[in-house]
């Protein structure tokens, strides 16, 4: 009969060890460190589509928007200057310009902040009817029926709102319907900070 | 092949065609009203949108995008064209107005170098990860391979298999 002789003696030499693979926690590392990334930006992060205006910096665009209404003028390069100026974007098949449309007339009416409507890329008639139910907040309405204009301004999204500074610059655009919180947190700072700012003599743009 | 492996194969070769059905006739977007007169232009206007994204519907172009945005973009890129601009000049006039975003290609810059570079950089780590592995896998092979016994110790190695009895 055959003995085991592996089970009579033990080894004679221990089991060389293997040093620990580093190289294979590689992959799980870049892993985890791209889903701290995406989760971070799905988490906390501003929606990827909005994009932040390419005219922030520069001044207004030059081109002259005609009136809307027969008794409020449009506006053009030479009406910004002085103070801070809102440019809001809205259009009466705009579901979120009808809802944003409070807050802009609270801006206007009790924060005393200067408002110009851009009427883009509708009727004329609408656009009317529009102000009459809703109110006119504005001080001035351009008017772009075929929204050539818009797109000097990179108007992509409706609505959209441009904060003008005294000096004539396009300073901040935010896209999609205001809130509240918006006005709070983006708009009312920057305003204030623009007010208190040094003021240029004269208008700009002319 | 049994016949539901025949139906599968059908199917995965239709999607297959569906692919390039597209490029034989397509459904355009652009307008009859939109195209110019000068097919010179018109050419032009073509490939230049194809490369200009819809910021509506962002992952189209405005070639492809039935969008009223992507229309009012065609007819500025055919404006400019007709004022004589040229293919690059178009491009900046966009890029002025909107950002390099509304480019399809991103442009090659210090932001987005990685953007460019990044699928080659990983397909060189990855190569040289499965050649740095490879050499391992060898070495390890080569110090586990046993050695040869010489004559002598294959001979008692067969003594002691073929002997039942003999205790170590």
């Amino acid at each position: 009969m055959v003995s085991n002789h592996a089970s009579d003696t033990p080894p004679q030499k221990e089991m060389r060890k293997r040093p620990f693979p580093w190289l294979a926690l590689l992959p799980l590392l870049a892993f985890l460190t791209l889903m701290g990334g995406m989760g971070y930006q799905l988490l906390f992060g501003t929606d990827p589509r909005l994009l932040p205006s390419a005219l922030i910096g520069d001044p207004v665009p030059e081109i002259a928007l005609p009136p809307l209404k027969s008794d409020k003028p449009g506006f053009g390069p030479g009406n910004f200057g002085n103070e801070p100026i809102l440019v809001n974007v809205f259009a009466s098949w705009c579901v979120p310009c009808r809802a944003e449309h409070p807050l802009i007339t609270k801006l206007a009416q009790d924060d005393g902040v200067l408002v110009y409507g851009l009427n883009s890329k509708d009727k004329r008639q609408a656009a009317l009817d529009w102000l009459s139910e809703l109110g006119d907040p504005y001080t001035r309405i351009g008017f772009d029926p075929d929204g050539r204009a818009s797109i000097e301004w990179g108007v992509y999204g409706y609505p959209e709102t441009f904060l003008i500074s005294p000096k004539g610059e396009v300073v901040y655009k935010f896209v999609g319907p205001i809130t509240p919180r918006i006005i709070e947190d983006e708009f009312m700072p920057r305003i204030e900070a623009l007010r208190e700012g040094p003021v240029p003599s004269g208008a700009v743009g002319s | 092949m049994s016949a539901v492996h025949r139906i599968l194969v059908l199917c995965v070769f239709l999607t297959l065609l569906g692919g390039p059905i597209n490029e034989i006739s397509p459904a355009l977007a652009i307008q009859p009203d939109e195209v110019l007169e000068d097919p010179v232009l018109e050419a032009r206007a073509r490939t230049l949108s194809k490369d200009i994204r819809c910021l509506v519907c962002q992952n189209q172009s405005i070639d492809d995008s039935n969008a009223d945005l992507a229309r009012d973009l065609r007819l500025v890129v055919r404006e400019r064209l007709v004022a004589g601009d040229s293919d690059d000049a178009v491009k900046a006039f966009l890029v002025e107005r909107y950002g390099s975003y509304v480019l399809l290609t991103p442009p090659f810059t210090a932001g987005t170098v990685l953007l460019w570079t990044g699928p080659f950089l990983l397909a060189l780590v990855g190569g040289l990860s499965i050649l740095l592995w490879y050499r391992r896998q060898s070495r390890v092979v080569t110090e586990n391979t046993p050695v040869q016994l010489s004559k002598k110790e294959q001979d008692r190695l067969a003594a002691l298999l073929s002997d039942p009895g003999h205790k170590k």
